[in-house]
């Protein structure tokens, strides 16, 4: 058992409690939290700064509000319905189609009215987020995802997630959704998440939970060996979130749309460990190299430099 | 630099705890153990005479000094007599006076004795004692004897073993059958010793003491001489030469006189009985503790009402539950519903017992998730909802505990001590859990949960430890202490072995990886 200690200490990997203590604690402040806590906070920071994200059709906020629902989607066929404060996917509806009061949803089921009007009740009574606070909901554009991901993907948004230490993007993912994932790209769910190359941006061998898999499991092509395009724009997105919100640890989650390219979905102050598991490499030595040899009062195109420089596949 | 303030923090709380522990145990002598009982003797005293005609004024000398002993109490029984005690320069003495008395009286002194070491070297050192005035032959007599018993000693304890040996030897000594005449007894002997050791300038008295042990029936008092070497008191058996204060030897009084006087009566018949018995350790430390003057007893838990001293006692034990929760959290990973949730259900299994504990609580929360995924259904508010369940779980628990009393199962009452606000919390967030992340996420943090709570049930449960924190509430200093070092715990924790283990490197992966 001590030994298998010190081994994943060797191999620098991070742990929850020294993730918390000396990472979170020390460069994420309380009271910045909102920000990335609240999506609708990040969203409007994002597009103050310059940052695409997914287009804001609307919000509702109260109970009332939810009667507008159809006002604010007349125009719009697609849309998705999110949580302010929701975290890790919870509370998500995407709804990919409509005809008359019945919405589709991207997994096909159909929905009626008083079923989503009872969800949109339950979201803003806070269901879904931390602590049961009381909830806005998020109606948005629906991303309509790159093709290059259909193949490894059953359903759902791939999305990419970017670690940034104090604007260094430090380590980076893709997270397929899964049958076994119901189409959500949790990786607690189920859905494969596959490293990816800082430097080159292609993607690695992927893993469902801490098992390697090379293949989708659902549509049985190869995962790892892919090129995400417009790779720089997503490190420079990333590393730009860190100068928009001051957080020094963040997982910045960002999806490719079709014809916008890549969008900032949200941010988390908390992000995961998993990621270690998808690059099979551990984020302690990454963020010690950091701390040794990074100039973070550098320019963003500089960071991200520093990081291709750095954390080129593999590491140590 | 954050963290040598916390190992300092840690440190000093550590010390502040521990000092006041030590100083409860050794100093004020509180019980380590629970129900622990200290050896106590009921001595008595019960001086009988007859009164003569005018007025009567009878003396008992009372215990004083007490090396190795400590009085924890002590009563005055008699019928009409005035009482009084007062400090003579051999000890306390306690006198009864009356005008009047008709008949044979009997006045009884008792007392509650317990063993303490601390007692041993509270004494003075006394002055030189004057030279004995004695006749010439007598004077000649001593200084013969004294010059010979100091050609054959090296020191005071040597000196007075050597004295008392020729003083044994009574009429065979020539210059010991001087001073005594035949049918002379102990106490004479002992008394003849510390004349010699007066005219030898070395301070010596007689100590009068009883054994105690536990014979019924009276007991006789014996004599030890007591000899003062200049730094502390020595203490000899005039009779067997044995140097030492005998662990079981209560010194009552001292000096030549007898333990009771009567002025106006007939000679008292002094009898002397001892009776051992155990008592409450706690008992006698409270007493101690009033008797130095410590103010730890009016501001501990015991000076509160007894009631008030039970819901403490439960209540103090929280903390080790959440240290136990703590421990399990974040050194193994343990995942659970809300932090301490599992504490308040610990709680409750204090009442049910740990296997009924769990069975209720599954039963309560399986059958409370039923109601709530129904309840799904109808698509209510949340805050209603929650009320819903809320509602169910009291109703739950009362038809539990109706059907189990009327199957006669007495362990289904006690399931109305359920913290049951935490267990309708506890079935929304799993029913949440269990539709977004799915079943085997919700089971397992159910059952996460589940054992913590039986983890920390079973440490609290702990007698000896609770025993320990609510005599020792400053033992929770050491609490904050392992929390704040706990706080700065950034190493793995045992669960996430596990979950990395894809990370670690293998024999032949190893190379190609680096």
């Amino acid at each position: 058992m001590f030994g298998s200690y010190g081994s994943l200490h060797r191999e620098g990997v991070l742990g929850l409690n020294r993730r918390n203590g000396d990472y979170i604690l020390r460069f994420n402040p309380r009271s910045l939290y909102p920000l990335v806590d609240d999506k609708l906070k990040t969203k409007r920071l994002a597009i103050a700064a310059g940052i695409a994200v997914p287009a804001l059709y609307g919000v509702i906020e109260t109970q009332h509000d939810i009667r507008t629902l159809p006002d604010i989607v007349r125009s719009h066929n697609e849309f998705a319905l999110k949580p302010a404060h929701g975290s890790a996917g919870d509370g998500i509806v995407v709804i990919s189609g409509r005809s008359g009061n019945r919405y589709r949803t991207i997994g096909g089921d159909i929905l009626d009215e008083e079923f989503l009007s009872h969800h949109l009740s339950n979201a803003i009574n806070g269901q879904f987020s931390l602590g049961g606070v009381q909830d806005v909901v998020i109606v948005e554009y629906m991303v309509r995802f790159s093709p290059l991901f259909e193949r490894i993907s059953y359903q759902g948004v791939p999305d990419i997630r970017v670690i940034v230490f104090r604007g260094i993007p430090i380590m980076s993912m893709v997270r397929l959704p899964t049958r076994g994932s119901r189409g959500k790209a949790n990786l607690h769910q189920g859905a494969v998440g596959a490293g990816i190359d800082l430097a080159t941006g292609i993607t690695l061998d992927g893993v469902i939970g801490t098992e390697v898999v090379t293949h989708h499991p659902d549509t049985t092509h190869a995962i790892a060996g892919l090129r995400v395009p417009e790779w720089d724009t997503i490190l420079d997105i990333a590393a730009r979130c860190y100068d928009l919100t001051g957080l020094g640890y963040i997982g910045v989650d960002v999806v490719l749309d079709r014809d916008l390219g890549p969008l900032v979905l949200e941010l988390n102050a908390r992000p995961g460990l998993a990621i270690q598991i998808a690059n099979r490499q551990g984020l302690l030595r990454r963020l010690k190299i950091c701390e040794r040899r990074a100039d973070f009062s550098a320019t963003p195109a500089q960071r991200i430099e520093f990081a291709k420089r750095e954390f080129r596949h593999p590491v140590g | 630099m954050n963290n040598r303030h916390i190992y300092a923090l840690a440190a000093v709380l550590t010390l502040l705890g521990l000092s006041l522990f030590y100083y409860k145990v050794h100093v004020l002598g509180f019980p380590l153990r629970p129900q622990e009982q200290t050896q106590i003797w009921n001595i008595e005293a019960a001086v009988r005479f007859e009164p003569g005609p005018a007025a009567v004024k009878a003396t008992l000398r009372i215990p004083t000094l007490t090396p190795g002993f400590a009085l924890l109490d002590e009563n005055f029984v008699s019928r009409g007599f005035g009482m009084a005690t007062r400090t003579a320069p051999a000890g306390r003495e306690a006198q009864w006076t009356l005008r009047q008395a008709n008949g044979p009286q009997t006045l009884y002194y008792r007392a509650l004795v317990y063993r303490d070491a601390t007692r041993i070297a509270e004494d003075t050192t006394p002055p030189f004692p004057a030279p004995p005035e004695l006749d010439e032959p007598s004077q000649i007599a001593m200084e013969g004897l004294i010059a010979e018993v100091r050609r054959q000693s090296a020191d005071v304890a040597s000196f007075t073993t050597e004295l008392l040996r020729h003083i044994n030897l009574a009429q065979n000594d020539q210059y010991v059958s001087v001073f005594l005449k035949r049918g002379d007894n102990a106490s004479d002997r002992a008394r003849l010793a510390t004349i010699l050791l007066a005219g030898a300038q070395i301070p010596a008295r007689i100590a009068h003491g009883i054994l105690l042990r536990n014979e019924p029936g009276p007991v006789q008092a014996e004599q030890l001489l007591e000899v003062h070497d200049g730094v502390q008191w020595l203490y000899f058996n005039p009779q067997t030469l044995e140097q030492g204060l005998p662990r079981d030897f209560f010194i009552w009084w001292r000096g030549p006189e007898r333990i009771a006087d009567v002025e106006g009566g007939s000679a008292p018949d002094v009898t002397l009985a001892v009776q051992q018995n155990l008592l409450d350790s706690m008992l006698i430390a409270e007493r101690r503790a009033e008797k130095l003057g410590s103010h730890s007893m009016d501001f501990s838990l015991f000076s509160l009402p007894i009631a008030t001293q039970a819901v403490y006692s439960v209540l103090l034990m929280i903390p080790i539950g959440a240290l136990v929760i703590l421990f399990l959290r974040n050194f193994v990973g343990v995942k659970t519903f809300g932090t301490f949730m599992p504490v308040l259900v610990a709680l409750a299994f204090r009442e049910t017992l740990l296997l009924w504990g769990i069975l209720l609580f599954t039963i309560i929360v399986f059958l409370g998730l039923l109601i709530r995924f129904y309840l799904e259904k109808l698509r209510l508010l949340l805050v209603p909802r929650l009320t819903c369940v809320l509602t169910v779980v009291v109703m739950l628990m009362a038809g539990i505990s109706v059907l189990s009393h009327k199957l006669g199962i007495q362990p289904g009452l006690s399931i109305a001590l359920f913290p049951m606000v935490i267990i309708s919390m506890t079935i929304e967030r799993m029913s949440i859990v269990w539709e977004e992340r799915g079943a085997s996420e919700a089971i397992q943090e159910g059952v996460g949960s589940l054992i913590v709570a039986a983890a920390a049930y079973l440490v609290m449960g702990i007698p000896a430890l609770a025993h320990l924190i609510f005599v020792f509430p400053e033992l929770l200093l050491l609490v904050i202490a392992a929390a704040l070092l706990a706080g700065r715990y950034t190493g793995y924790r045992l669960l996430e072995l596990r979950r990395f283990k894809a990370l670690k490197p293998t024999a032949d992966s190893s190379g190609s990886a680096t």
